[in-house]
């Protein structure tokens, strides 16, 4: 299986194609290339940074490449600043659009006595009909490190509570977003990534 | 799907590698080093038993160069799906860009962000703030009034004085985009006595970002203690694992019997 990673000089995006790769997929990297969105099977979208960073996919090119393969049917993955730019935008960066696939915009965890990052494992709480987190326990823990954090709704595939609830994951049709990190949430983090890719128009695998 | 109770994040475990030419170390305070086996090796064996993260200090970088480092880092990462940190020698965004390349989720610096305070804000723009971890080599100052509070920052493996009080640098460290502090107690570290509690959670009050506890673990007690009375978010523990006595998973599951919340079963 063939998963086109999109490239937006935010942060490295080894670890994600790493483990990709470690689940047997065949990673091909996007940053100014349109065709490999255009001939995406999958996409992710990775994500360790600053969500203003994701204007270059706006200057790109890449948004609307992504608007028509996600419109296409193509399951797309975000993670983590990944996954706020499938909002209508964030406070980080209030000027830059998101791709408001989900209207809401995400915020900054609000001041108090909690440590903000919000950084290390922490459980979520699975929606049950989520194809995405299929197979994820109560008591299975995920890696986050994160300071800005998309809002609970109804296509909320999980909430995590830290400070308050948020959504840790979201999930609708083919779009599909995780606050965490897959890629550095050991076994539990493998088995999503698992089902990514198996995600299929008619069901996972 | 409402969660009830007021949920905490747990409490992280980090195994730490000290590495001196490619090979995994340990010593007291730094010298009379002990040979302690293949880094990637030790790094998916802690892995496996259980540690939240990794942690690898290149403690040859400083002096001797680094291009083994960055194999090292390579053959450590391949395989490796928790948290992998590195530090050791990391001067300029472009090192730091060399050690992300090769597979590190965040990198550690310490005497070189002393020497150009820019190299936080530097690596923090190109990678995240999540990505920059600050390492504080601390001493306290038995000749000061408060040896806590005015507790000095020491560089050169905890031989030299930086001239700079740790609360302070601590929260520059944070004022310029570091994700993370890892405080090591240069009086503590490889003594198995304990974390320096007081120290820890001077810090950890004085900032809003995860401080991880480093140097003096040699108990399950010192890990309660430190998480704690010393606030930490985060505890690193190298020798307390090295040679057999105890697997990160063993020890969070004695915690959680204390009462601390850990990544269990994990």
């Amino acid at each position: 299986m063939r998963v086109t990673v999109i490239d937006y000089k935010a942060g490295n995006l080894t670890s994600v194609l790493k483990a990709l790769r470690h689940l047997g997929a065949e990673t091909l990297v996007a940053d100014g290339d349109l065709s490999l969105v255009e001939t995406a099977e999958r996409i992710v979208l990775p994500g360790v940074g600053h969500f203003a960073a994701t204007e270059r996919l706006d200057a790109t090119g890449l948004t609307g490449a992504i608007r028509a393969a996600i419109a296409r049917g193509v399951p797309f993955l975000g993670i983590c600043v990944g996954m706020q730019w499938l909002y209508a935008g964030s406070s980080e960066a209030p000027e830059q659009a998101g791709l408001g696939h989900f209207a809401e915009r995400c915020e900054r965890f609000p001041d108090g006595h909690e440590k903000v990052p919000h950084v290390g494992w922490n459980s979520i709480d699975v929606r049950e009909d989520s194809r995405l987190l299929k197979g994820v326990g109560a008591g299975e823990f995920v890696y986050f490190t994160h300071s800005y954090k998309a809002p609970v709704t109804a296509d909320t595939a999980a909430v995590t509570q830290y400070i308050e609830p948020f959504a840790s994951a979201v999930e609708r049709g083919n779009v599909m977003g995780v606050q965490f990190h897959p890629e550095k949430s050991g076994e539990t983090g493998l088995k999503i990534l698992r089902s990514f890719l198996g995600w299929n128009a008619e069901g996972t695998k | 799907m409402e969660r009830g109770g007021d949920e905490v994040i747990t409490k992280r475990i980090i195994a730490c590698l000290d590495v001196h030419d490619g090979r995994v170390v340990k010593g007291v305070q730094f010298v009379d080093l002990i040979d302690a086996g293949d880094p990637a090796t030790q790094a998916a064996r802690h892995a496996r038993e259980g540690a939240d993260e990794i942690v690898l200090l290149d403690i040859t970088a400083t002096h001797e160069g680094r291009a083994t480092l960055l194999d090292t880092v390579r053959r450590t990462a391949r395989e490796l799906f928790v948290p992998f940190t590195v530090g050791g020698g990391i001067r300029t965004a472009d090192d730091a860009a060399q050690v992300f390349e090769a597979g590190a989720d965040k990198v550690s610096v310490n005497s070189a962000a002393l020497k150009a305070p820019g190299l936080i804000d530097a690596i923090g723009r190109s990678f995240g703030a999540q990505a920059v971890v600050v390492a504080i080599d601390a001493r306290r100052d038995p000749e000061a009034a408060d040896p806590v509070k005015d507790a000095q920052v020491y560089v050169q493996g905890g031989r030299k004085k930086a001239g700079r009080r740790v609360v302070e640098w601590a929260r520059e460290a944070e004022e310029r985009g570091a994700g993370e502090i890892l405080l090591t107690s240069m009086n503590a570290d490889g003594m198995r006595t304990g974390f320096d509690c007081e120290l820890t959670a001077a810090v950890s009050e004085a900032v809003r970002i995860p401080v991880i506890a480093s140097g003096g673990a040699g108990t399950v007690e010192h890990f309660v203690d430190v998480f704690g009375r010393g606030k930490a978010d985060a505890a690193l523990a190298a020798s307390i694992f090295h040679f057999g006595v105890s697997s990160a998973r063993s020890l969070k599951e004695d915690l959680a019997r204390a009462g601390v919340s850990v990544r269990l079963p994990c």
